[in-house]
């Protein structure tokens, strides 16, 4: 009797798991280069496609920018409140403005601001996307020429990046006014010595972290979600929304932790 | 497909979208420019500066960026610290033109540690009116550190705890002075209160108290003789005093005499105011002698300035004939 032919043994379940893991990465990774190229791409540009990002971009920030302002604006108003009281109870009201400056401008908020965007706007785009794969309106937008990843998901990756920023801006500079208003009350005085203040905590290394942060942070939203994650079926559209959000709350978490290193080591 | 623009997901179409949409992205990048123009403006970019070398014998807790006040107000900031050849730290600090005159030639630069916080860089100028204080200029700082006191403190500290376990210890001296209050407490409490504090051991007690007992007895007996006696001399008194008041009082006492007596005197003194009339004429009288004593005397002071004229006129004649007649013996002049 002849041996059969020779089968490969099956893996170990673990580095399955892992080869399953890398391999989910591995495709973020790919994907985001892909946008990459493209927004870096001239012919992503043309009259056409630009109307289209300015769209997505209207129609992504808009809605959420009023909303996301209100409440950074009542939750930053409350932490100013008891930064302001703990501060003054302990006599270390000089360090106060540079506590709430670094705290909710430099961390809380572009965070909050990412989170909020991929929420509203990343993760239901991204589900769009996943729903036209499934269709097979890609496959008809190749055969009729035109470049799917281009034509739909630039414009939703490049809204879902300009959201965050927008709303991290926004909220920034309206917290700052919360700031001076609660400090200084409704006067111009202290104007000269809150802009030192600023001054002061918003030093070159901390810019450039801050700049990174926020961009970094809204890559991570406007790619993560539109991932084409492979063996995709409707069955599994859960799963697979589940698995975007964790690897992007993975992405945020390291994000902010590389700034936090960077910011205070 | 064609090139015209899709609505992306589900979203209602929006009017003016296309402005709308440039207008935002317009504002976004514009709120973008002004926070980068802002934190270069805050971080002093826009001024014109210059600069101050502060040198320190330890530059621990300065941190580039940190603030120069002048009077609580920041006058400069950081820029660099760095490490001198002579092993001292050099603070470079800048300081906005338009806010360098508060630096004079004799302003005095400190550095404060407090115990929370980074250190303080201050500077004090005496004299606004001195010259102004050059671009570049190095200045010594004076250090100040609270923490540097908690070693001293510390010893202090330990030295009087040291002294407090001694004063508290079993066969310390006030402990033993403790200890003998809180018997004399005792004793206070006890059944023979506050007197068996005063005279000490029960035997002792007892013989001085019965003593002391006996002699208050003596005592008390000799008060009452003397008493007695001082009984015996009011009695006398009160006879005494009975035999004054008739004296003084009676119908031939001292009072009754006395009454006469006073009238007596009243009409002696009418008699004496009479003679002292008289005695104001006489003196009246002798008034008037005086006066004409007086212009007696002016005469006879002009009687005796004739006499005078008249004896020199008298001497000169004998003069004169004791001159015509030389052979004269006798130069004696016999007045008529």
């Amino acid at each position: 009797m002849l041996p059969g032919p020779l089968l490969p043994a099956p893996l170990h379940p673990t580095v399955r798991a892992l080869r399953a893991w890398l391999g989910g990465w591995l495709q973020v990774v790919h994907f985001a280069a892909q946008i990459l190229v493209l927004a870096l791409s001239v012919s992503s540009y043309r009259r056409a496609q630009r109307r289209r990002i300015l769209h997505a971009v209207y129609q992504a920030t808009m809605p959420m920018l009023p909303g996301f302002t209100a409440i950074a604006a009542l939750i930053a108003l409350v932490i100013i409140r008891i930064v302001l009281a703990t501060a003054l109870s302990y006599g270390l009201t000089r360090y106060a403005l540079d506590v709430l400056v670094r705290t909710l401008v430099l961390e809380l908020i572009p965070l909050s601001a990412a989170l909020f965007a991929a929420l509203r706007y990343a993760m239901p785009a991204g589900e769009r996307i996943r729903q036209m794969r499934l269709r097979g309106e890609f496959e008809a937008l190749l055969a009729s020429g035109h470049d799917p990843t281009r034509d739909t998901v630039l414009p939703r990756a490049a809204a879902a990046m300009f959201a965050v920023v927008t709303l991290a801006a926004v909220s920034g500079a309206v917290t700052l006014l919360l700031a001076y208003v609660s400090v200084y009350g409704f006067s111009t005085w202290g104007l000269g010595g809150f802009t030192r203040t600023v001054g002061q905590v918003f030093g070159p290394v901390i810019v450039l972290i801050f700049c990174l942060k926020t961009f970094f942070l809204g890559l991570a939203v406007a790619i993560i979600p539109m991932v084409p994650t492979p063996r995709e079926t409707t069955a599994g559209a859960a799963n697979a929304d589940i698995t975007r959000l964790a690897r992007l709350l993975a992405v945020v978490l390291l994000i902010e932790m590389v700034s936090l290193v960077g910011n205070y080591y | 497909m064609s090139n015209e623009p899709q609505p992306i997901g589900d979203a209602p179409p929006v009017a003016h979208l296309d402005l709308k949409a440039r207008l935002l992205v317009a504002c976004v990048v514009l709120l973008i420019l002004a926070s980068a123009a802002y934190v270069l403006f805050a971080r002093g970019a826009f001024e014109s500066r210059q600069t101050l070398v502060l040198v320190a014998d330890n530059s621990e807790g300065v941190v580039v960026g940190m603030d120069l006040t002048f009077a609580g107000f920041a006058i400069g900031r950081v820029s660099r610290i760095e490490l001198s050849e002579q092993g001292n730290a050099r603070i470079i600090v800048d300081v906005p033109t338009k806010d360098a005159h508060w630096l004079r030639e004799t302003s005095v630069f400190t550095m404060e540690s407090g115990l929370v916080g980074a250190p303080k860089l201050r500077a004090f100028t005496g004299l606004l009116n001195g010259p102004l204080l050059p671009d570049g200029a190095e200045r010594k700082v004076l250090s100040g550190d609270a923490s540097s006191e908690i070693p001293r403190l510390v010893a202090s500290v330990r030295d009087l705890l040291a002294n407090l376990t001694a004063m508290t210890a079993a066969e310390a001296p006030l402990n033993q002075t403790l200890r003998n209050v809180q018997t004399t407490t005792e004793n206070l409490n006890g059944p023979r209160g506050a007197l068996g504090v005063v005279m000490g051991d029960d035997k002792d007690a007892r013989k001085k108290i019965s003593a002391t007992l006996d002699r208050t007895n003596s005592l008390l007996a000799r008060l009452d003789g003397l008493v007695l006696k001082a009984d015996g001399i009011a009695a006398k008194a009160d006879g005494l005093v009975g035999k004054a008041d008739a004296q003084v009082f009676g119908d031939a006492g001292v009072m009754k005499e006395t009454r006469a007596t006073v009238a007596q005197l009243n009409g002696l003194l009418g008699e004496a105011r009479g003679t002292l009339k008289k005695v104001d004429a006489l003196l009246q009288e002798a008034q008037g002698i005086a006066g004409n004593a007086r212009e007696a005397t002016v005469d006879l002071g002009s009687l005796r300035a004739e006499v005078e004229a008249s004896l020199r006129k008298v001497e000169q004649l004998v003069n004169e004939v004791n001159r015509k007649w030389p052979f004269a013996r006798d130069t004696e002049i016999k007045l008529p």
